[in-house]
């Protein structure tokens, strides 16, 4: 057990020392404002004032100070140091931002914090089992499914949305599940490779 | 980053309607379309007021006369997947499965469809147009190649929804609740040509929401279906479309409903092949003659000529492919 804490240490990723710091951001900022934190059933939410909100991450409670204006996305990079989902066009063109609510993938750019709370969200850190990939991942890792990587996150996700709903999908479902999502590098072929991949590994081939 | 708004997040149908009628508040629903427009400063939004936790406004259920009720906040996917839909209302579902992209239609709902704002680049940019309260169109004389060849009047705008045109082809209707009570309203005038008013798309009232729609019994005779032709398969719009819903009687076509996308500023019926295929045999000689129809009337600018024969083919095409459904 002590061995495994150190092991901790010592793996300490460039990511998990950005998250934690993330963290610590949104922690500052609550105990600025405590009086926000009094308002919690208060459903006006003054532009000018953070309203607490709470979110479920990956199976996590988070409870955050938030602005009625600030995107979902912002609010996982910027607050939660959940830097996977990547900020592309802000505009629901791209992809880029894409994490399951509810099991379906969304736009994290398109949807305000505040709408997301009483939902289920997985971020691309929420596929891991602990330091192993999931099998979307392993499946795109595997087909080199990506070139400079930016869209790869958003890539996932949709792909793993995809088979929640369908397990087992066709490759015109492949392609038509996969269409929401920009790779400027043309890494499409082997995306369309990892999502059969992916098939295979999650049992569902 | 978006600007500033004040947020609340209506628990009834009637607080939503309450917020809603003070100065500057917008609605959302999915959001997707209100969200970019704010991002965009198409408009600016004091109070953004939220229905997407109304019960009351989702679900697809039947009704007691055998048709079939769409809670405004059922998400463009629940419609594109709902078996009732697929199975009676084919254009319908064919409709909602080719709208934008697979998250946007996870999250954008059938009632903030209908309700889309234009996606003009005039009308979307930095540019005071007629829509905005200006006093020139900048369209008419620029770069008017996604623009309509029917309806123009001032503004050329084409609509952007695909369920639109299918709802229309059913005959559905449009559930709304304001604070002057409810009115249920037939699709058909629920959309605001620019020449009765420029400003406008539909004939909501600031303080009214959409509910439901309404889509009448569908009849077992009946064939429908939707085509969309548009740059790239993904996330476009119409260049240019049709909803056909079709009665027939062995080849002959009884009653014809027919709705063209991405051609005029609101889902714009055509009345000229909905008469030259009713009463006749649909076979190919019909659908030929029905697609010269189609396009009679239509005016095209100075970039948008291709719109009229590529209309014309997809009707001839779309003809032709219903009768061997």
């Amino acid at each position: 057990m002590e061995e495994d804490n150190k092991n901790k240490h010592i793996h300490l990723t460039r990511r998990s020392f950005f998250s934690t710091m993330g963290m610590g951001a949104a922690t500052v900022v609550a105990s600025n404002n405590l009086a926000a934190w009094a308002s919690e059933e208060n459903k006006v939410m003054d532009p000018t004032e953070p309203t607490k909100i709470t979110l479920k991450i990956n199976g996590q409670t988070h409870r955050i100070l938030v602005e009625p204006r600030w995107s979902l996305l912002f609010v996982l990079r910027e607050h939660l140091g959940l830097s996977a989902a990547k900020t592309g066009c802000e505009r629901g063109e791209c992809g880029a931002c894409t994490v399951l609510i509810d099991n379906v993938p969304r736009y994290a750019c398109m949807t305000l914090a505040v709408e997301a709370q009483g939902t289920e969200i997985v971020t691309l850190e929420g596929l891991m089992k602990g330091e192993e990939l999931g099998h979307v991942q392993q499946a795109f890792l595997e087909q080199d499914a990506f070139q400079c990587g930016y869209c790869t996150p958003g890539q996932i996700m949709a792909a793993d949305g995809l088979l929640r709903s369908n397990p087992k999908p066709t490759d015109g479902e492949i392609r038509k599940g996969m269409s929401g999502n920009l790779c400027r590098c043309g890494a499409y072929h082997n995306i369309f490779q990892a999502v059969n991949r992916a098939v295979e590994l999650k049992g569902g081939g | 980053m978006l600007p500033n708004f004040t947020y609340v997040c209506a628990s009834s149908e009637k607080e939503a309607i309450k917020h809603l009628a003070s100065d500057g508040a917008r609605i959302h629903a999915g959001g997707t379309d209100l969200l970019g427009c704010l991002r965009d400063h198409v408009f600016t939004a004091r109070k953004i007021v939220s229905i997407s936790k109304l019960d009351s406004l989702h679900g697809i259920r039947k009704t007691a006369e055998g048709g079939l009720r769409v809670g405004a906040l059922a998400t463009i996917t629940e419609v594109a997947r709902n078996p009732i839909i697929r199975d009676r209302y084919h254009v319908l579902a064919q409709a909602a499965s080719e709208v934008a992209s697979p998250q946007l239609r996870n999250q954008g709902t059938i009632g903030g469809n209908i309700c889309q704002k234009p996606r003009c680049w005039y009308y979307r940019g930095e540019f005071h147009c007629l829509r905005k309260g200006g006093d020139q169109c900048f369209a008419a004389g620029g770069e008017n190649q996604f623009h309509c060849i029917f309806g123009g009047d001032m503004c050329y705008i084409v609509h952007p929804s695909d369920t639109s045109p299918a709802l229309l082809s059913l005959g559905a209707s449009v559930q709304i609740s304001g604070k002057r009570g409810s009115r249920t309203v037939l699709m058909e005038h629920f959309h605001i040509p620019p020449g009765q008013d420029v400003q406008k798309e539909t004939i909501l009232e600031p303080d009214e929401i959409v509910t439901a729609i309404l889509l009448p019994p569908a009849s077992p005779a009946m064939k429908s279906s939707y085509r969309k032709v548009r740059a790239r398969q993904s996330w476009d719009f119409a260049l240019a479309g049709t909803a056909l819903a079709i009665q027939f009687s062995g080849a002959t076509v009884e009653k014809a409903r027919v709705v063209f996308s991405g051609v005029a500023p609101v889902p714009w019926r055509s009345k000229e092949v909905e008469k030259t295929i009713t009463g006749k045999r649909l076979d190919a000689n019909l659908a030929a003659k029905a697609a010269e129809a189609a396009v009679k009337g239509a005016e095209a600018m100075e970039k948008n000529a291709y719109k009229i024969p590529l209309l014309r083919g997809i009707v001839e095409e779309e003809l032709i492919a219903i009768a061997k459904l």
